[in-house]
């Protein structure tokens, strides 16, 4: 079988069955290193995408089940040398530690900004509160996102 | 002294006296103790070799775990070296390129290998300008070094490049060259961004789960239902029906398989695990006699902590209580993973180990291969906090490429697999028992704690240490787990007070049967000790009329102590009497971590919904001292990290099993402190660059608990002596 799917705005076929996990095509086939397996259930969002800009699991979601939607990875906002404002913020901030919930923290964060550029720390917190973070780095994580959309607001 | 006399000609002149010396003529030939890690890697070009343009490549025993030790340890030879950090590489934890420096673990890497680094660089940079001196016509003293320029006040100058080829550095580190005086430092003690943060925010290989070697396929496991079972049988037709199975791995009872792509091998791992006959290992204990059941095995007792003086009979009021702490598991947010390669019968392992030179030892022990065969590769995983699943998924994925030659495999665990069969804290359980004088001093302080081994990480004992060594069908079985000894200690650490008191007596009942598998968490049994002996501080000084930090204050002799108390009360706005309101409250709770690395003092404030059993722990306020700090943002990261991370602990964790095997499995039956449960920190580091260095990986996290566990019974009253603080706790003990 395969399948085709648009990711970061490319148009991609992978040799994969239609009830594969996303998670696992955009790891291996497509070789993108953003999004993480932490517990294929859908708990943690170690996994988290955008799939037409909202924030998916991408360790539960089918790649059968997808069409012809959009898919964003953490790859698709930016690189190492020309990063997204949320990506700048969380260097600025030094907002990780084994940084393993990362992407999932910064993919949450966009979906949030991009329905409300003005958030209030509560709105982060609550927009995160389904993205699990184990070393403690919550507060940095907070002020990453509250500092890019400062950023954002001003450009 | 020249040592040429044989040992019996020796022996005859000196009668019986030679018997009490160790006379082996190797004594002439008696290594000097080197500070750090250079003790045991005393070569200076095991630590540092300066490249042909110039630039340095540092080489170290320890690895990175999301703690930013890299970093700091890159600062640490830039600085002595005087080179541009960017001209520093760092090549960390390859059993075929670096030092050994055994496991990263303890808060242990800037004391070991920071100081190691540090003689290693300042003496490399010696050497350098030595052999600058005849070039710029002057004395090694008289040069100075501008990133990585001998610079010469005659005007002539020297780049390390130009002395790259003449440096020999395969010899042994002297440690007689002092490093720089700390007013000189212009890289340590600067917060240096980290240097693997931008990869790990953009989505670059950064972890062992990113490999992706040529021709590589997928690994998955299957585990019994519980401990010690053993697989009588398997259907293996299913699973290799599957499109894409490449192989099904079955030695005794180990179950594995290999597939082509990583959904084929878990799909493979589902059917397998559904034919899969058992016979059960022992049932587990049952959870709600636990802590009897462990005092009632049979312990090894150690008086670890005596004083004594004559006590003043002056109707002394005498407290006593009991703590408790659960079995805690590690809980990495991504389950472990390895990836490994075996080819002309030699294997490569990538792991997230924090040792990777004890893991070779294991897998070279259990797969009887030669350890010169064996090269293990540290590559970042997710955070482990201790002993997780890292060194575990390893063997299980040395094993399944050993089936499959030639393809390197890659093989990450399942959340089931890294909850169920993780090593996890201890439950451990604390008495204490004080008198109060009549002035209100403590005059006698009784303690004692009981519980399992902290340490079964690979080579703790003489055994197999690794998981899949236990199921195989010539089973390796376990040693004699031991504790680590005093004054760092394993579930005894941090259990003697460093109050000062004039009576004290410490115990340590060591568990070492394990019914259910334990090993290093974070802080060892500091965590649980300082959450009782504080909390008992707490309930002494309420018996004495006491405010906490004054009574604290009374009985602390040791400046740094008093210090970061001092500090902290102050940060808080700490009002000495102030009660709780019932809802309301704020605690203190204080340690110097290992009783040997840093200070820290934290002020927790919390507020309770007694109709839901909720704890929010809502600020915290820390004030911590580890010596000279190299850098002060990745030192308040820790700090703030185990702040949360304990807060965690605290209010909602606990490995949850029933007598048929282990029930957390997940995250719904393991909850751990949401984004919106994060507490608003303020932390003060009070920096002593005349001081060394002291490890702060694990010191904010028994300071938390308790102070959380002071706070409670400040705002209410009540006091709880049972972790966790989950809400039907909370309730019962608001009734």
């Amino acid at each position: 079988m395969a399948v085709t799917l648009k990711v970061n705005g490319a148009s991609r076929t992978v040799p994969a069955e239609p009830d594969t996990p996303l998670l696992y095509v955009l790891r291996n086939d497509l070789e993108l290193n953003g999004a993480k397996f932490g517990c294929g259930l859908s708990q943690c969002g170690a996994c988290t995408v955008l799939v037409d800009g909202k924030a998916v699991r991408s360790c539960v979601t089918d790649i059968g089940s997808l069409g012809g939607a959009e898919i964003t990875t953490l790859e698709g906002l930016g690189t190492a040398d020309k990063p997204h404002p949320l990506q700048r913020a969380f260097i600025g901030e030094q907002a990780a530690q084994c940084g393993y919930c990362i992407n999932g923290m910064i993919m949450s964060a966009k979906a949030l900004l991009d329905r409300n550029a003005r958030p209030s720390e509560d709105d982060v917190r609550q927009a995160l509160a389904a993205n699990l973070c184990r070393c403690g780095t919550h507060n940095r994580i907070i002020r990453a996102v509250l500092r890019a959309a400062n950023e954002m607001g001003r450009t | 002294m020249t040592i040429s006399l044989n040992r019996r000609d020796f022996a005859k002149g000196l009668g019986g006296v030679v018997l009490a010396f160790t006379l082996d003529p190797a004594l002439a030939q008696q290594q000097k103790q080197l500070p750090g890690s250079l003790n045991g890697n005393r070569m200076l070009d095991a630590w540092i070799r300066i490249n042909p343009d110039g630039s340095a490549t540092v080489f170290t025993g320890k690895v990175e775990l999301g703690q930013g030790i890299i970093t700091a340890l890159a600062q640490i030879a830039a600085e002595e070296l005087d080179l541009p950090l960017a001209r520093v590489s760092m090549i960390s934890g390859d059993t075929g390129r670096t030092p050994n420096e055994g496991q990263t673990a303890g808060s242990q890497s800037i004391e070991n290998s920071g100081t190691a680094l540090r003689l290693a660089a300042a003496e490399v940079r010696h050497i350098l300008l030595e052999l600058a001196s005849p070039r710029v016509q002057l004395d090694a003293d008289a040069l100075t070094v501008i990133d990585g320029v001998v610079v010469s006040p005659n005007g002539k100058s020297v780049t390390y490049a130009e002395l790259a080829a003449s440096v020999d550095l395969h010899r042994e580190a002297t440690a007689t060259v002092r490093p720089k005086p700390t007013g000189m430092h212009k890289i340590i003690g600067q917060p240096i961004p980290r240097l693997d943060i931008p990869g790990k925010i953009t989505g670059k290989a950064s972890y062992v789960q990113d490999l992706r070697r040529p021709g590589m396929v997928h690994g998955r496991v299957v585990r019994p239902p519980r401990y010690g079972s053993t697989l009588e049988a398997v259907d293996e037709t299913k699973a290799r029906a599957i499109p894409g199975v490449i192989a099904v791995v079955r030695d005794g009872s180990f179950l594995g398989v290999v597939a082509e792509r990583e959904e084929q091998a878990i799909k493979a791992r589902v059917a397998l695990a559904e034919s899969a006959k058992w016979k059960l290992g022992p049932e587990l204990p049952d959870p709600a006699n636990i802590f009897a059941h462990l005092k009632s095995l049979p312990t090894k007792v150690e008086v670890i902590g005596v004083k004594q003086a004559p006590v003043l009979a002056s109707a002394p009021k005498v407290l006593e209580a009991t703590y408790t702490k659960p079995y805690m598991a590690h809980a990495s947010i991504g389950p472990s993973a390895a990836v490994a390669e075996f080819k002309d019968d030699k294997l490569t392992v990538w792991t997230h180990s924090q040792g990777v030179f004890p893991l070779r030892a294991e897998i070279a022990k259990t797969m009887t291969l030669p350890p010169a065969s064996v090269r293990c590769i540290h590559t970042e995983g997710s955070g482990c906090y201790g002993h997780n699943g890292a060194d575990d998924v390893a063997l299980d994925a040395a094993l399944l490429a050993r089936a499959v030659p030639g393809k390197p495999v890659r093989l990450q665990w399942m959340r089931d697999d890294e909850f169920a069969w993780e090593p996890y804290g201890p439950a451990m359980s604390m008495q204490a028992k004080a008198s109060l004088d009549g002035e209100g001093r403590i005059v006698d302080w009784n303690y004692e704690v009981w519980s399992n081994s902290h340490s079964t990480r690979p080579q703790s004992t003489t055994g197999a240490n690794v998981l899949a060594a236990w199921y195989l069908a010539e089973p390796g079985k376990m040693g004699s787990p031991t504790s680590p000894p005093q004054p760092a200690g394993g579930g005894d650490r941090n259990s003697i007070p460093l109050y000062d008191f004039p009576n004290q007596r410490v115990v340590h009942h060591f568990i070492q049967d394990m019914p259910i598998r334990v090993s290093a968490l974070r802080t060892l049994g500091a965590y649980a000790n300082v959450f009782a002996s504080e909390s008992f501080m707490d309930e002494l000084a309420l018996a004495a009329g006491a405010d906490p930090v004054a009574f604290r204050l009374a009985h602390m002799k040791e400046p740094r102590a008093r210090a970061v108390i001092e500090k902290v009360a102050d940060m808080a706005g700490w009002k000495p009497g102030q009660k709780g309101d019932g809802t309301r409250g704020r605690g203190i709770g204080f340690a110097k971590y290992k009783n040997l690395a840093c200070y820290v003092a934290v002020v927790a404030e919390v507020e309770i919904d007694r109709a839901k059993g909720t704890v929010c722990v809502c600020r915290a306020w820390c004030a911590t001292d580890a010596g000279l700090v190299i850098n002060p943002d990745g030192l308040i990261g820790q700090i703030e990290g185990g702040i949360i991370q304990s807060a965690s602990w605290t209010l909602h964790e606990e490995v949850k099993f029933d007598r048929n095997g282990i029930l957390s499995r997940d995250w719904s039956n393991y909850p751990i402190l949401t984004m919106p449960e994060a507490p608003q920190i303020a932390i003060a580091l009070i920096n002593r660059p005349t001081e060394r260095s002291l490890g702060a990986g694990e010191g904010s996290q028994g300071p938390t608990v308790a102070a959380v566990a002071n706070a409670f019974a400040n705002a209410t009253g009540k006091r709880i002596r049972d972790l966790p603080f989950h809400p039907e706790r909370v309730k019962a003990a608001l009734g």
